[in-house]
């Protein structure tokens, strides 16, 4: 069975992902509009790094992190000026890593359904008095729902299963920082198979329950990993 | 009656370059006639705010909607219009009754909105308020649409080829609510199309535009007579003449109607006495003879005053324009024919007319 310990973690790790998953949406709706409408010469490469985390080995990402966000990074010396001390091993900076790892999953989804609305609805909505920022949410924000859907759904559910970033920037600490996956790693390495059972079997059946719903019940496609 | 439009625009894509300066009438359709890439659609877009021409000078109704001498242009969405896209656009998460309450709800309440029950009875859309757009035929889209621009009370129409995506049953069925729109509407309106047809039945004004230029400017009988312009050579060429019915000559299935210099007999038409009309006459229908024809079957001799003559360059074809009691009319006869007849600009003459189709 479950025991406290582990039923923090599971606690902790929905915490995290909630809170990134917000994040996320909130950054990365500017992001991806922005991406899906601009002609500007830096598309590609903000594209690029916007999908970087696809492709990188999650230690390297939380290596970087870590050096940046440490004492002597850029962003470590940055907010210890503002008096918030260093982000490495604390919950922010477990969620600050969580949102640049999986943002991709946000980003993507909206800019495609951002792209398939085109220009079309936003000049009808223009010649019916709607200023930009209005369209944005009575008509942009309705007909890509099914890309906030998808992008909830996998922004969320990639932060709950991620482990190298965590490990790297967030390290393993009771309460603060200690997720499902690298409790579950703690239980193998302490060869409590039946524990480490248990919490790899919940992760297993939350996971394939909500890809079944985004791809039976919303019918979405699965996202392309380029 | 509202003032007229001026529209200057100068707007330059490299491989397309818009120039024009008009001055359009403030009520009545005006069509912006054209082949496509002629610029017809840039110009009403410019006109709408959609694009933004480098240099522009746009005031309707007493209002600058853009003076790029001075930095002024108001974006679309404070422009007062209606736009009617080609394909109907409806915003497909909302009903018919969401569509037409879009622009209802962002104009401010004090103003002076249209009779919203009028305008659905006008297109005989009432009945499908509740529904889902997707659940509309392309006519029914259509409609809405236009139902949707016109519920604004705007203070101009934008019309872009409203009708190019539907096929010839669906262009029946909303033309008559075209041209009932016109005698219903005090609003100028601005129509976009590459259809002679829909000029002849639409159309008060006409610009005839051209790689980005109009090329002719003005009333539709006087424009489309014109001989500088490419459309009077063609092989449809044709005038239209306003008339209203007078009489039924039942025994001869024939009505008469009459114009400003005459009258004419055309085949029985099914409308009321003092009804207002539009007939079309193909210059290749009109033929020109020098005394009034005694022994002819044709019933519709008008006198006539030649007013301009040109060749079709190289054809065989002499393209005559002539005034019927202040009307333009245009007819195709054969250069043999022009010169046996020795016809020169301001000759009187009389005219047959062979046949004429109603609009």
């Amino acid at each position: 069975m479950l025991t406290s310990a582990d039923l923090d973690t599971l606690l902790l790790t929905f915490k995290v992902a909630s809170i990134s998953t917000g994040l996320m949406l909130l950054f990365g709706t500017p992001l991806a509009w922005w991406l899906a409408r601009t002609r500007s010469a830096w598309k590609g490469f903000i594209n690029a790094v916007v999908a970087l985390p696809l492709v990188l080995p999650p230690t390297v990402l939380g290596f970087y992190l870590l050096v940046l966000m440490g004492p002597a990074g850029v962003i470590g010396q940055f907010t210890s000026w503002l008096g918030i001390g260093t982000l490495p091993f604390t919950f922010a900076g477990l969620v600050v890593a969580s949102v640049l790892y999986s943002m991709p999953f946000v980003v993507q989804p909206l800019q495609a359904a951002f792209t398939t609305i085109g220009e079309q609805p936003l000049e009808a909505a223009a010649t019916l008095r709607a200023s930009p920022l209005d369209t944005f949410f009575s008509v942009v924000m309705p007909l890509a729902k099914p890309g906030f859907l998808t992008a909830t759904i996998l922004g969320f559910t990639h932060t709950v299963g991620e482990f190298g970033v965590v490990l790297m920037v967030g390290g393993n600490i009771p309460d603060r920082t200690r997720v499902v996956s690298v409790q579950i790693y703690n239980h193998v390495e302490a060869m409590e198979y039946s524990d480490a059972h248990w919490l790899a079997g919940i992760l297993l059946v939350f996971s394939f329950a909500v890809l079944l719903v985004l791809y039976t019940v919303l019918k979405t496609q699965p996202v392309a990993h380029n | 009656m509202t003032k007229p439009i001026t529209a200057r625009f100068q707007l330059d894509y490299g491989a397309f370059q818009l120039a024009v300066d008009l001055s359009l009438p403030g009520s009545g359709i005006t069509v912006l006639f054209g082949h496509s890439g002629s610029g017809k659609t840039t110009l009403l877009r410019c006109i709408a705010g959609l694009q933004q021409a480098q240099q522009g000078y746009l005031e309707i109704n007493s209002t600058i909607w853009q003076d790029s001498a001075r930095d002024v242009f108001l974006p679309t969405h404070k422009r007062s219009l209606g736009y009617v896209f080609q394909e109907a656009n409806l915003f497909p998460h909302l009903t018919v009754a969401g569509n037409l309450q879009f622009g209802l709800k962002r104009i401010a309440k004090q103003s002076n909105t249209a009779d919203l029950q009028h305008i659905l009875e006008l297109l005989g859309i009432d009945h499908l308020l509740k529904r889902k757009t997707e659940q509309l035929s392309g006519g029914e889209k259509q409609r809405v649409a236009i139902a949707r621009a016109l519920a604004l009370n705007p203070e101009v129409l934008l019309m872009d080829e409203p009708l190019a995506s539907l096929d010839f049953k669906r262009k029946q069925e909303i033309l008559p609510f075209l041209s009932r729109l016109h005698q219903d509407l005090n609003i100028p309106v601005l129509y976009v199309t590459h259809s002679q047809q829909e000029v002849a039945q639409l159309a008060d004004s006409l610009v005839i535009m051209e790689n980005g230029r109009a090329l002719a400017s003005g009333p539709l009988s006087e424009t489309l007579s014109r001989l500088d312009v490419p459309l009077a050579q063609d092989r449809e060429a044709a005038t239209v003449w306003p008339v209203t019915v007078i009489e039924h000559e039942n025994d001869y299935h024939l009505t008469r109607v009459s114009f400003a210099g005459g009258a004419l007999s055309l085949p029985i038409i099914d409308a009321a006495i003092g009804t207002p009309l539009r007939i079309q006459i193909y210059a290749r229908d009109v033929s020109i003879a020098l005394e009034v024809p005694t022994a002819t079957s044709i019933l519709n001799v008008l006198p006539a005053i030649i007013t301009g003559l040109a060749d079709d360059h190289g054809g065989g074809l002499s393209v005559v324009q002539l005034q019927v009691g202040g009307l333009a009319l245009l007819a195709h006869i054969t250069r043999k024919s022009a010169l046996l007849l020795n016809l020169q600009v301001g000759m009187a003459v009389y005219v047959q007319i062979k046949g004429t189709s109603i609009l």
